[in-house]
């Protein structure tokens, strides 16, 4: 974590002094939203400012799928696995991936450049099967289309360093 | 805006019905006018998937040379998903002009046809005929598109029409003007009444009579009470939610003001998930107009009546859709139900009286209370009343949301609004309810939509995700699915729901894994299984603590109920007939048809195809996972599925 991402998750560990549990969720979120995931000692930190014991802070984040505990790639690719999608073939879609960046769902490569996260359903239903990649829509996907996409991000990481 | 305000304090409190008609005439002024030239671009999620970020790109930069005055506008969705993205244009005088499929490339030469007054015939969709406005000669009106033209629009009738930023233009097609009449001249009790009256249900799956919740909060004494809109729309295949928020979001602020009046409410929640990003801004955005405009906030209207609705955003859990777990989590606990009674509506978030209801039900209450609950009434069928919107997704041609009286059939959604599967497949089986609901097959798609027959045939309503899959589907894969989702989402408070969900998910894995797999007593096992799923899934329904639970084994029940022959396939012959569960199907190359290409071999993960260039190849089968990898890669349709 560099520098100016510390200090803004401490302005928000300072910024829930004196709240109720009603605000653990969206504190927690706000954290994700700062780091990409969420770090033991910011936990810790929290648990002293809330006067809530880490491991109920930890019991909440557990149970939602949202929260994630180690470090997300550069790109996050998001799978939905929804009735509609499932239906056009997902499954296939999301070995394809997993199969190209070799790994598992909820890993990240070791390059750091993609993870892979598989969500219930995006809600774009109509457009399945639907990959997320970065926050960018890809509609119907096939297998056959897993490589050019993916390719398509890395020249896109590539000519951003060259910048 | 000021304008009303200043009639607000002339006219004082004397004549509230036409201080509020005058409120909303002025809320209505800042509309757009006819005698400008208006672009409107579908952005909704689906929209903006389907390349409308480009399209939307495209118009600003061809206005920009050409250098045109013209209002660009970002709507949601109108529904016609397949069409996306769709780009509407409203030339002075005359009437709106819909165009499909225009993505970035196609946006320069349908604009230029359309400023010249001409028709690009192969992107049209339809004209939104109304009154005084030119027609287009040779254009249908959009209301006799197929997609359109069984529909009844009340709920959806302004998604993808208006501009969803705009309080003006909602105050223009009549918004508010509810909510207006509602606090200046009805009581709380009078509105609960009317709600009562009309009929309405609960559109998020239970179907409980929302008057009825609404008046056991109304009269449950208790300082602070606190109204919830669920908008954690979690089943796989429904996207209801989304498009009403992204399309029509002051739709839903008004309902829930109403409600919040009805109920006595001060504070309002809207909790909606976080995949829903857009959602949330345009939900946002409307909530802070409103505010800015005085219909929420502080005396609004100056009647007293006080309001402040809050944003909270799901983290992604499924169960958190059942009323009490949502209440745990807006109090920042792990999102399990509680044991009911004590029912919401008695005690419920922070122990206080809470009522929460779905974004369509509160969708619907604008309309209840300025059309009357009678006109309510006249809609839909004995026991179900009003509309119903569906989100059809899945196997079919035009994919997309629909709206349509309670009592249409489901063969009128899928067959001649949907346009039937494509490709030549043979329609199979719709499901409806999500993961709760059941599969519903061809010979009873004569089914009438209302609550209770859909229970008749073994499904519910659900929210109202149906999801149309044709004879590739594999049943006993979809009830594998669908316990897959429920065994992963399950809270794991109750036994029943937390282990029965395992093993019958283990049961209907152990159906679909091919012999290659088993070994020792596995298949021993597997018939034991077989022998306890009904009972299994008897116990779990009868005996789980929340409707989730309670539905979980729904899939399995109405899967086995209408396709048995299907898992008698894969028990007794070991073979998938819809050629989906991989682990029953056995490759093998046609030795004629292969060239020898290699490709099969260097795409294969498993290392099972044997061959060298220019040779026939050769599956080993005791090596071959059944993945398919060779079949999509064969460019001479050498692989043979069997």
């Amino acid at each position: 974590m560099n520098a100016q991402t510390v200090g803004e998750v401490e302005r928000i560990i300072q910024g829930c002094e004196g709240k109720g549990r009603d605000s653990l969720i969206p504190v927690l979120q706000e954290i994700q939203d700062v780091c990409g995931y969420l770090p033991k000692e910011i936990i810790f930190k929290l648990s002293r400012q809330l006067r809530i014991p880490s491991s109920k802070i930890y019991g909440v984040a557990t149970f939602y799928n949202q929260f994630r505990f180690d470090a997300p790639g550069r790109f996050e690719i998001q799978v939905c696995r929804g009735t509609a999608c499932h239906v056009k073939g997902s499954a296939k879609v999301l070995d394809a991936i997993c199969r190209e960046l070799k790994i598992k769902p909820g890993q990240t490569t070791r390059d750091g450049m993609f993870n892979v996260v598989v969500v219930a359903c995006i809600g774009a239903c109509s457009l399945s099967p639907v990959i997320t990649v970065d926050g960018e829509f890809h509609a119907g996907v096939g297998v056959e289309d897993i490589k050019t996409i993916l390719d398509s991000y890395r020249e896109k990481a590539e000519s951003d360093e060259a910048k | 805006m000021r304008r009303s305000s200043d009639s607000n304090s002339s006219v004082g409190h004397s004549d509230p019905k036409r201080r509020c008609a005058e409120f909303v005439a002025g809320l209505a002024a800042d509309a757009l006018a006819d005698e400008t030239t208006v672009i409107y671009v579908g952005a909704g999620t689906c929209g903006l998937g389907a390349g409308a970020g480009k399209t939307l790109k495209a118009v600003r930069r061809f206005l920009d040379v050409e250098s045109l005055e013209a209002k660009v506008v970002e709507v949601g969705c109108i529904g016609l998903c397949t069409a996306e993205p769709i780009m509407d244009v409203k030339l002075p005088g005359k009437a709106r002009l819909s165009l499909a499929g225009v993505t970035q490339e196609k946006v320069e030469g349908a604009l230029k046809a359309v400023l010249r007054s001409e028709v690009p015939s192969e992107l049209v969709l339809g004209q939104h005929v109304s009154d005084g406005l030119e027609r287009w000669s040779g254009v249908p009106g959009i209301e006799e598109h197929p997609f359109f033209a069984r529909q009844n629009r009340n709920v959806l009738v302004n998604c993808g029409l208006i501009d969803p930023s705009s309080i003006s233009e909602y105050a223009a097609r009549g918004g508010y003007t509810a909510l207006a009449e509602a606090i200046c001249t009805q009581r709380p009790e009078d509105v609960c009444q009317a709600i009562e009256r009309s009929g309405l249900r609960g559109r998020g799956g239970g179907g409980f009579p929302t008057g009825k919740k609404w008046r056991f909060a109304m009269e449950t004494p208790a300082g602070g009470k606190f109204l919830i809109c669920n908008a954690d729309e979690g089943d796989p295949g429904a996207f209801m939610d989304r498009a009403v928020i992204e399309g029509d979001p002051h739709r839903l602020v008004e309902g829930m003001a109403i409600a919040a009046y009805a109920i006595g409410a001060t504070k309002a929640y809207v909790y909606i998930r976080a995949e829903y990003p857009l959602a949330i801004r345009r939900l946002t955005d409307a909530i802070a107009q409103a505010h800015s405009a005085g219909l929420l906030g502080e005396d609004v209207l100056g009647t007293g009546f006080e309001l402040e609705i809050t944003m909270k955003q799901g983290a992604g859990a499924f169960v958190c859709g059942e009323e009490t777990a949502l209440i745990n989590s807006i109090e920042g606990k792990r999102g399990m139900p509680r044991p009911r009674p004590p029912f919401p509506a008695v005690s419920g978030l922070f122990g206080k009286p809470t009522v929460i209801n779905n974004v369509e039900t509160l969708a619907n209450v604008p309309g209840i209370i300025a059309k009357g609950p009678e006109w309510f009434r006249e809609i839909g069928t004995e026991t179900s009343k009003g509309t119903k919107v569906f989100a059809l997704s899945g196997q079919v041609q035009r994919t997309g949301l629909v709206e349509v009286e309670m009592g249409a059939t489901l063969r009128e959604i899928v067959m001649d609004i949907g346009g039937g599967t494509g490709e030549g497949m043979a329609f199979k089986a719709v499901q409806i309810g999500g993961p709760s609901g059941g599969c519903i097959p061809e010979g009873h798609l004569d089914v009438r939509v209302d609550y209770e027959s859909l229970k008749d045939v073994g499904a519910m309503m659900g929210s109202g995700g149906l999801v149309v899959m044709d004879e590739r589907t594999c049943m006993v894969d979809v009830a594998k699915f669908f316990m897959e989702f429920i065994q992963r989402e399950s809270c794991g408070k109750c036994i029943p729901c937390r282990e029965g969900t395992k093993q019958m998910l283990a049961i209907l894995k152990s159906i679909t894994r091919g012999r290659r797999e088993e070994a020792g007593t596995d298949a021993l096992l597997r018939f034991q299984g077989i022998m306890q799923l009904e009972k299994l899934a008897d116990v779990i329904r009868d005996t789980s603590l929340c409707g989730l639970g309670k539905s979980a084994p729904n899939p399995v029940l109405s899967t086995l109920r209408w396709f048995r022959e299907e898992y008698e396939a894969h028990v007794y012959e070991r073979r998938c007939p819809a050629k989906a569960c991989t682990g029953l199907l056995n490759y093998r190359i046609d030795p004629d048809k292969c060239k020898g290409c290699t490709l099969c071999a260097k795409a294969c993960p498993a290392g099972a195809i044997m061959g060298t260039a220019r040779s026939r190849h050769y599956i080993i089968p005791d090596k071959c996972t059944g993945c398919g990898a060779c079949l999509q890669t064969c460019k001479f349709g050498a692989v043979i599925v069997d």
